[in-house]
């Protein structure tokens, strides 16, 4: 059965109100019930919370079309299968080629309970060589499972080329969160930590800073090998490129930051036991004066661009910059790889 | 990183922040690391030090100290002050000779080098030719005597180092008018000592190593006499009228030798092996003074029989029918003798013999009968045995100060009462603010409290833990009275005793309640003393408790090292802090920490198990907590095998790179050439640790979990009044917190004072925290209502503190090795974090409140953290909003057991070891700032009479 109903574009609110403005309308005030709408490439996406929901309605054009389900005969695989195949291709395709092994469809969980392993981020504003790596070690009993160690990159400075100290990753251990992933190898080196540079860091600080941020991992590294990157055309060709490349839509970082950060912030949390009763999270203090709020304030701004968040402006200026740098980064590589098989040799 | 490194946003507040730190190195405390060499001006009345790296130490009356360090870091091979000047030269192990003077500026004396200077010989001499051995500055104060292994003394003028050419004295100038046959024997010898005559300036005493001493007379440029020695020459000292001197030799004799004008060639007057008739080793130094009743003293250095007493360090002194060998618990540097430098006194009369040994510095009482040892105000051995542990308490109230005083007064009897006699400077440093104790625990079961107020790093008082136990060493037997024979007469001087009976007994951990007097100290083998200070010798028996920490815990063995046996029956204690209660943790490991709270008479203590209560009124134990991970074997088994096993993989690397070298060594065996060799040698030196740099060293990267190791090992502990369960009663409250991330809270019921005997004190567990990133928590404070930090015990009732705000929240502040946490209380939510370790790759080692005082104006100071870090940074991290303030680099990270060793006192300044025997001490805080500052005035000097500053002999103030 059908409804229609009008909502006001410029404040849509939360989604929960709107959850409950649906159950009204359809007169299911108890029943759970699965909301997906169609974007505009015709996927079936849920709505699941504020930002998807935000999401949704902003890109309504004018017409937002809701599915509902219930939840209990709900076809999970229905959502967003054609997104989410899509994606993996675009992955496993560029990174590891010899990995395209496609995993039945047993998916059988919510969206909602999908818990990410990794991810790469903020690729838009990265440039090519370079690859930003989030790893979550949260929930998982996989260990981390990966060694650095000390090493020398050749960089492109303006006297010439010249031998920098760096970090690398030296090994994987097998079944790891960094092996699984696929998306850090053997003498990647290593060039942020959770967005701070470690050149001039010694190999026991980095390692430090690694394990102090071991429950939200975000490494940048230039990988060994660089003939997996993404290549990206520039934006402006966008609708009419190869569907692999549009299926990473320009919004996509900002939606992931927005909803790791809140994540982030959770998965710090502390645990109290008061009076040997059961274990609990440690809540957040409400602030109570200005000083502390004008420094939450501040943290948060601090971490979304540490997160890559950045307006979508500027994405495009970082796009052309990105292949201006091209030939710089290609005569390093060059030099990279001779200096490779050198450390391969003391190995 | 960015959020902290915001540059300057408020003025207001950077202002503020250069009115209140500040970081500086004050001030070295201790005995100087691998001194080499000493010097010493009787006129100026100052001692000076000079060390294998290359570092020089003046020091004078007590605060009067100046240190200068060479370029080079070479070592220092030999310090002389230019007669009647506030200049000295030193001469290091490259051949390089380097002027210092002592130049005022701004009010204060500092040690500049001015010159240095290296000789050269002519183009295509060899090395030697220019080597110095001996240096001899003129009494005239304008040149300098150096005597080669050549045997050539070159003449160089002063201050400019310009070499006088025509005034060389050559071998060959020496030899020309000596007897043929003996001649033969001994050419090309290099000068072992020149000496000035006491009264003629004009002539110098050449002494050569093969025995051959000449007097040289400088206007002529000619021998005027001979005196054929035949025995290799060590040294050489004029009588002090001139009409005689003393050689001594390598065979341990020494030889008395005429100088008179009708004999150019005189036999020795007497030649004396004083420990013969066996072979003797070589007195290498001797001083021959004379006395008004004419007894001379004659002090030599060595000459012990080589095969039973070779291995000794002595001196002997005689003087008529009195002889003492002084037998030094480390190797004599070198050692001068204080006597009457007056020109017009008729005789030296000696006073004290000053006696820098490699660990030690000894002076004896020369006029007092039994030559007993003077305590010196300065350079004390601080690792008479190694230092395992230190504790800082800041601002000593008098009547507890006095009362450690007096019970060290009664310690230090057989010390002679002569004031010090190095005295030269003017101390014109402040007052020190406060009196300061620092307490080292060592290695063999003592404490040892020091003044720690001023400059002079002096000890107050020993208290030694050992007599509660039962150790391998009888206590009667006593090295300076049983055997040894009468001759020689040797007697053991100095404090220096590296060799512990029982590593047991090591002191890992001291807590001082300044207020009552009342003492916890905790050791290797798990024991905690907790002592009291009384002032009468006493005898009691030392109540004895267990406290298994294990408990409930099933099917561990600890195979760690045994509990120290304990003494039954009543122990006679001496006056000072008396032990009255012993608590033995079970298993006997380390004690990681310890607080003790006096108000409320409790002590807590944690090791790597657990952690415990118990309350030293009633004498009972009130709980243990088990905070093993069921599964962390290696915190059961103790430090041991592990350390076994780290001393089997480091030999087995040594026996690796030995086997290598030896390999390489034949291999080129064949070649013969040495210096080939040697060079083959370095190179492949140079490889092999080119190969251990290149090899991969890589570190694993882990989030830490439940089941790593040592989670449960005690790091911290802290008592504190505060709300724990609801926001209307505070109480009394012990938080511990983990190496896993763990913080523990215990509610405590103590009863009033007046039925403190009759209910037992409670405590139940209120809260624990878990850390999610699970790093070692290092520090736990509550702050009050004003987010100031609650004063310590007794700090309200003696008025020396505001009461804390009980009325608004309090909150508690948890450091980790990695964050900075606040929470609320008693509802912990979390408030505040900084994430020290994910900005910057350091961890927190050391972390103390200090209070910062303005140096512009005196109403102001703030409450802040001073926080050492693992790459040996200091940062100051405002208190409550975590703010960092400052940062300065303080140690070098590769100097792990500096860091180790750090201390901060309550007031910004620190202390860490900069050697074993060495605090290195540093102040953050503008406004409490312990440097020394003093004046060296230029004595006047008329024709023939020095004029000695007095100022010097008053006594230090602050002993009183």
């Amino acid at each position: 059965e059908f409804r229609r109903f009008s909502l006001e574009r410029s404040k849509p609110g939360k989604f929960e109100e709107f959850y409950g403005l649906l159950q009204h309308v359809h007169k299911i005030p108890n029943v759970d019930v699965l909301v997906g709408y169609t974007d505009i490439h015709g996927d079936l996406l849920p709505i699941n919370n504020d930002d998807n929901y935000h999401k949704a309605v902003s890109t309504a054009n004018p017409l937002l079309r809701i599915f509902i389900q219930r939840k209990e005969d709900a076809d999970y695989s229905a959502f967003g299968t054609d997104t989410m195949t899509r994606k993996k291709n675009v992955l496993s395709n560029v990174l590891r080629p010899d990995n395209h092994k496609k995993k039945p469809h047993i998916v059988i969980s919510m969206p909602q309970d999908f818990r990410p392993v990794s991810s790469i981020i903020d690729v838009d504003i990265l440039p090519e060589t370079h690859r930003r790596v989030r790893l979550y070690k949260y929930g998982t009993d996989k260990p981390l499972g990966f060694y650095i160690r000390d090493g020398s990159s050749v960089r492109v400075t303006p006297h010439g080329l010249e031998k920098v100290p760096g970090i690398f990753i030296s090994r994987l251990v097998p079944g790891g969160l960094a092996q699984s992933t696929g998306l850090l190898a053997v003498n990647d080196e290593v060039l942020e930590v959770n967005g701070i540079e470690v050149s001039g860091k010694s190999l026991d600080q980095v390692t430090d800073m690694m394990i102090a941020n071991s429950r939200n991992l975000i490494i940048t590294v230039r990988p060994a090998n660089q003939r997996n990157n993404i290549v990206r055309n520039s934006r402006t060709s966008g609708s009419s490129g190869q569907s692999t490349e549009s299926s990473l839509p320009s919004s996509m970082p900002n939606i992931l930051a927005n909803s790791l950060q809140g994540e982030e912030e959770s998965d710090e949390e502390d645990i109290i036991i008061e009076d040997n009763g059961e274990p609990q999270q440690i809540p957040k203090a409400a602030p109570t004066s200005e000083s502390i709020e004008s420094l939450t304030q501040i943290e948060l701004l601090h971490e979304s661009t540490q997160n890559g968040f950045l307006p979508s402006s500027e994405m495009h200026l970082n796009h052309s910059e990105g292949s201006v740098s091209m030939e710089y980064e290609v005569q390093d590589t060059d030099h990279r790889s001779l200096e490779e098989d050198g450390t391969i040799i003391t190995l | 990183m960015r959020r902290f490194l915001r540059p300057g946003h408020d003025p207001v507040r950077e202002r503020l922040k250069r009115d209140l730190f500040q970081f500086n190195k004050t001030v070295e405390h201790g005995f100087p690391h691998q001194p080499s060499a000493l010097g010493y001006s009787p006129f100026l009345r100052l001692m000076a030090i000079g060390t294998r790296s290359g570092a020089i130490k003046l020091y004078g009356a007590p605060g009067v100290e100046f240190m200068g360090l060479h370029e080079e870091n070479n070592t220092v091979m030999q310090i002389h002050f230019i007669p009647d000047q506030c200049q000295l030269v030193t001469l290091l192990d490259d051949n390089s000779l380097h002027l210092w003077s002592l130049k005022q500026h701004s009010g204060a004396s500092e040690l500049r080098e001015e010159h240095r200077f290296t000789l050269k010989g002519p183009p295509g001499s060899p090395p030697s030719a220019t080597q110095v051995t001996a240096v001899l500055p003129h009494s005239s104060r304008e040149v300098l005597y150096l005597g080669t292994e050549s045997g050539n003394i070159f003449v160089v003028e002063l201050p400019s180092f310009r070499v006088l050419e025509d005034r060389t004295i050559t071998s060959e100038a020496v030899l020309q008018r000596v007897p043929e046959d003996y001649c033969n024997r001994r050419s090309c010898e290099l000068v072992e000592a020149l000496r000035e005559h006491p009264k003629n300036p004009d002539q110098i005493l050449i002494g050569y190593s093969r025995g051959l001493i000449v007097l040289w007379d400088l206007q002529n440029s000619k021998v005027t006499h001979h005196f054929l020695g035949t025995q290799q020459l060590e040294n050489l000292y004029w009588q002090r009228d001139g009409s005689k001197f003393i050689s001594c030799h390598y065979d341990g004799s020494y030889t008395q030798w005429p100088v008179s004008s009708d004999n150019r060639q005189p036999e020795p007057l007497e030649n004396v092996v004083p420990y013969g008739p066996f072979p003797c080793k070589a007195i290498s130094k001797i001083y021959w003074q004379t006395t008004k009743n004419g007894l001379p003293y004659i002090i030599f250095q060595g000459g012990m029989p080589r095969a039973s007493y070779g291995d000794r360090h002595s001196i002997s002194v005689v003087h008529g029918s009195q002889q003492t060998a002084f037998d030094f618990t480390s190797r004599v540097i070198d050692f001068f003798i204080i006597f009457s430098s007056e020109p017009t006194a008729e005789f030296d009369d000696p006073s004290a013999m000053v006696v820098l040994a490699e660990e030690e510095l000894v002076v004896i009482d020369l006029k007092t009968a039994g030559w007993p040892a003077v305590h010196p105000p300065y350079l004390a051995s601080l690792h008479c045995s190694a230092i395992t542990c230190s504790h800082h308490v800041s601002n000593i109230p008098l009547k507890l100060w006095e009362r450690i005083i007096s019970a060290g007064s009664k310690q230090n009897v057989h010390y002679s009462n002569m004031p010090w006699p190095i005295d030269g400077g003017t101390n014109i440093a402040p007052d020190p603010p406060q009196r300061d104790l620092l307490l080292t625990g060592h290695e063999d079961g003592t404490v040892r409290f020091w003044d720690a107020s001023g400059v002079c790093l002096h000890l107050l008082y020993k208290l030694s833990t050992v007599r509660v136990f039962l150790t391998d060493a009888d206590p009667n037997d006593n090295m300076n009275t049983l055997g040894e024979d009468e001759w020689p007469p040797l007697r053991k001087v100095g404090t220096f005793d590296p060799y512990s009976d029982d590593p047991r007994l090591g002191i890992q951990k001291i807590y001082l309640c300044k207020y009552s007097g009342y003492l916890a100290v905790a050791g290797t083998a798990g024991q905690v003393l907790v002592m009291e200070l009384n002032d009468e010798d006493a005898e009691h028996v030392v109540d004895h408790s267990e406290a298994d920490l294990l408990q409930d815990q099933e099917g561990y063995r600890w195979k760690g090292h045994e509990k120290l046996k304990t003494r039954d029956g009543p122990v006679r204690f001496e006056a000072g802090f008396q032990p009255f209660v012993l608590v033995q943790c079970q298993p006997p490991a380390v004690v990681t920490s310890l607080a003790l709270h006096s108000e409320w008479k409790l002590v807590a203590f944690g090791t790597s198990h657990g952690f415990g209560l118990f309350d030293h009124q009633q004498k009972r134990l009130v709980f243990v907590k088990c905070t093993l991970h069921p599964s962390d074997q290696l915190a059961l088994e103790g430090p041991l095998s592990r350390v076994k096993s780290l001393k089997k993989s480091l030999r087995q690397s040594f026996r690796r790179i030995r086997r290598s070298r030896v390999s390489s060594r034949k291999r080129r065996g064949g070649s013969g050439n040495a210096s080939e060799v040697q060079e083959a040698n370095a190179k492949f030196d140079q490889d092999a640790l080119q190969e251990m740099e290149l090899a991969p060293v890589q570190r694993k990267i882990e989030a830490r979990s439940a089941e790593d190791s040592f989670t449960g090992f005690v790091r911290t502990l802290y008592f504190a009044d505060t709300f724990l369960r609801d926001s209307s009663r505070h109480c009394p409250s012990l938080w511990a917190g983990t190496n896993g991330g763990t913080v523990y809270a215990f509610c405590l019921r103590v009863p009033p004072a007046e039925r403190r005997m009759d209910e037992p004190v409670r405590a139940e567990q209120a809260k624990e925290i878990q850390l999610m990133h699970r790093a070692p928590v290092v520090g736990i404070l509550v702050l009050d209502g004003r987010s100031t930090p609650l004063p310590e015990p007794l700090e309200v009732a003696h008025d020396l503190s505001k009461s804390p705000d009980m009325q608004g929240s309090h909150q508690l502040l948890v450091v980790s090795e990695e964050q900075f946490k606040v929470f609320t209380l008693p509802k912990v939510s979390s408030k505040l974090k900084l994430k020290l370790t994910a900005l910057e790759g350091c961890r927190v080692r050391k972390v103390t409140v200090a209070n910062f005082g303005s140096c512009k104006t005196d109403d102001y100071s703030e409450n802040d953290l001073a926080v050492l870090t693992n790459l040996g940074d200091i940062q100051i991290i405002s208190l409550p909003f975590l703010k960092l303030q400052i940062r300065y680099p303080c140690i070098r990270k590769e100097d792990v057991s500096g860091i180790a060793s750090c201390v901060f006192t309550k007031y910004g300044q620190g202390f860490y070891l900069i050697s074993p025997s060495e605090f290195e001490r540093f102040s953050l805080s503008t406004k409490w700032l312990v440097e020394p500052r003093c004046v060296v005035d230029m004595p006047e000097v008329t024709s023939n009479n020095h004029v000695h500053n007095k100022s010097g002999t008053e006594n230090p103030a602050r002993k009183s």
